[in-house]
């Protein structure tokens, strides 16, 4: 028995939603009294690979190989599959990233497994009973579930779960797969990554704004908001709709699912569809002259007032308070 | 070519959403179903892929008889037949594998999802039916283009894209960007009456997950309001109170 963690990375570098993940997994192989087992795939950085092993992950598998350099969906799976059966794993852990949401179902096919996707919180175990949890209905429920079958694929929602130092071996093997020609009918041929920008799914803070910015020249303000707080920024549809803002920064129903720990609404009226995508955030700010605007029904903390005042005094006020920190 | 595209039958967002006998059961009462909504994308983009005769479009639910006004809702948009294989859905894994036998049985040259169900949101039927068949799959594409057997798509990944070449067949989940959802004319929905809306018994399938019950996300507290020209303390606040930064 072992749990198998799936350790993905973006330009050399393990995500922070991996060291979520790894975390988790861990949480889960003390529960179960196993070992936690990662598999990292493609070019990781030199120094990366020692990481695991200080989150709590015994060992590490490393698999490099040209052909898997970039990724790919069915030669990954396939990948992680067999390492999972070579480690014995029962239960597989993946982030609910992108890619996550790419493999775990196949993996989970693969390994005749149950899947749970995008869970929030650590599985209830009692006896034979595996019951998760995840969100349901856009945001408007939690459905709780349990997985019957042996093996078990769980990806988690990223931010859901707190990083937690814990030191183990993490000892370094090569893992050398077998690969299937068919696996390759899918190619990478290129990536395009916006530089410098804080990815919107992973952000920890998202600045957000609407229609009621009335152009993309006003944006200047919110970028400078969300660079202090080291934010990514987000808009709404009609926003991404009108061009004033990347289809990628639209967050909602259509869009982006975020759940960073702070969400800042900017001349967003709160439509419901709006709010699929951004209501399980933890604290949630709304800036908006309409006192009546709905997104003020789900807000922690809101000021009424127009974004063009307020926004600098926030700026301003950001400034000061990394000045004095 | 041929083109599979899946649809599901799902509630409308803006519906609330209850449940009954001790929060274990979804109650359907008074809730408005819809085609869901990236089911639209992904069959606005098979209709353009194959308009002018350049081939078919079939559209496959896997539900009871109560989905049929959404299954005609696609063919009036313009799908050219319909599958219906008859049985309530009970999670991706008996959808898929639903799906993955009636495709075994009249192959396509393309199966598109959209990138998940607005009631679930799971993403997990397109990645399954790519195992089961053992074709690529990609959940989540913004852009699909087609040039023979080989497509260009685009696929979303954190803080950018990706693109991607694929060899046909496979599976992609359509999102925003791939194509404009179509609106039904009046000759759509006329025709939508008579054209072909077969219905098919579903296979076995043993299952891994049985839901257990629902719970309701607790009601954020009252909101606090900061009066406009106190606006700098709220990052006071957000620092000492929320502790967010
Ligand atoms: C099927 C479907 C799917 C959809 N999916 C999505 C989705 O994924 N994401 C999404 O966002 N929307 C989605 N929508 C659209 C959604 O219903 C709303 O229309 C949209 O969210 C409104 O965007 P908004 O708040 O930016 O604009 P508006 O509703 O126009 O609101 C602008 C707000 O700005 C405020 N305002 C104006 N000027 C100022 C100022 N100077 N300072 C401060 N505040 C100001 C106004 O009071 C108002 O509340 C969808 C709709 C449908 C039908
Ligand atoms: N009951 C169903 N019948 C046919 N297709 C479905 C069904 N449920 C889900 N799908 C398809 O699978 C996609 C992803 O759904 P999910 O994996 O449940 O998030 C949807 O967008 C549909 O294209």
């Amino acid at each position: 028995m072992a749990v198998l963690i799936y350790t993905e990375n973006a330009g050399g570098k393990f995500k922070k939603s991996t060291f979520e993940a790894i975390s988790y997994a861990r949480a889960i192989a003390d529960e179960t009294g196993t070992t936690l087992t990662a598999i990292s795939i493609g070019d990781v950085d030199p120094g990366e690979l020692a990481l695991p092993g200080k989150y709590g992950t015994d060992k590490v598998l490393h698999v490099c190989n040209g052909q898997l350099k970039n990724f790919i969906n069915q030669a990954y799976a396939s990948v992680i599959a067999e390492a999972a059966k070579k480690e014995n794993a029962d239960i597989v852990v993946l982030s609910n990233s992108f890619s996550g949401r790419g493999l775990a179902p196949r993996i989970a096919v693969k390994l005749d497994a149950g899947l749970a996707d995008g869970v929030i919180s650590l599985p209830e175990i009692s006896g034979s009973q595996f019951r998760v949890k995840k969100t349901a209905f856009s945001g408007k429920a939690f459905a709780i579930f349990e997985l019957t079958s042996a093996k078990k694929v769980i990806s988690l929602s990223p931010n859901a779960y707190q990083v937690v130092e814990k030191h183990a071996e993490g000892k370094i093997e090569e893992f050398i797969p077998e690969l299937k020609p068919t696996d390759f009918k899918a190619l990478v041929k290129e990536v395009i990554q916006s530089a410098d920008k804080v990815s919107l799914p992973d952000a920890e803070i998202v600045v957000s704004g609407g229609r009621g910015l009335k152009g993309p020249e006003n944006w200047g303000m919110l970028e400078e908001l969300a660079s202090l707080l080291g934010a990514a920024t987000a808009c709404s549809k009609p926003v991404s709709d009108a061009g004033w803002r990347s289809h990628s920064e639209h967050v909602g129903q259509t869009g982006i699912t975020v759940s960073p720990n702070l969400y800042i609404a900017v001349g967003i009226s709160g439509a419901i569809q709006h709010l699929a995508g951004v209501s399980s955030s933890k604290v949630i700010v709304v800036i908006n002259k309409d006192p009546e605007a709905p997104f003020f029904k789900v807000a922690d903390y809101g000021i009424v007032g127009d974004a063009f005042e307020v926004v600098p005094k926030l700026i301003a006020a950001v400034k000061e308070y990394k000045a004095s920190a | 070519m041929k083109i599979l595209v899946c649809i599901s039958n799902v509630p409308d967002t803006t519906t609330k959403i209850t449940f009954t006998d001790n929060n274990t059961q979804f109650n359907t009462n008074g809730v408005q179903f819809i085609l869901n909504p990236y089911d639209e994308i992904a069959l606005a983009r098979a209709i353009e892929l194959t308009e002018g005769g350049k081939g078919t479009v079939t559209v496959i639910n896997v539900g009871e008889v109560s989905t049929e006004p959404t299954i005609r809702k696609a063919l009036a948009i313009g799908a050219d037949d319909a599958v219906r294989i008859n049985a309530k859905p009970h999670d991706a894994w008996f959808v898929a594998k639903q799906i993955a036998s009636y495709i075994q049985q009249n192959s396509y040259d393309l199966v598109l999802t959209g990138r998940e169900s607005i009631d679930y949101n799971g993403s997990k039927v397109a990645g399954m039916l790519g195992e089961l068949l053992d074709i690529p799959s990609v959940s989540i594409i913004k852009k699909l283009d087609i040039e023979g057997d080989l497509a260009v798509v685009e696929r979303e990944i954190e803080g950018g894209k990706e693109i991607l070449s694929i060899q046909l067949p496979f599976v992609a989940g359509a999102a925003e960007g791939v194509a404009e959802p179509k609106i039904p004319n009046m000759r759509g929905i006329m025709s939508a009456r008579t054209k072909p809306l077969a219905v098919v018994e579903p296979v076995e399938v043993s299952t891994n997950l049985t839901f257990s019950g629902f719970e309701i996300p607790a009601a954020r507290g009252q909101v606090k309001l900061i009066p406009t020209d106190d606006s700098a303390s709220l990052i006071g606040l957000l620092h000492t109170e929320a502790r967010v930064i």
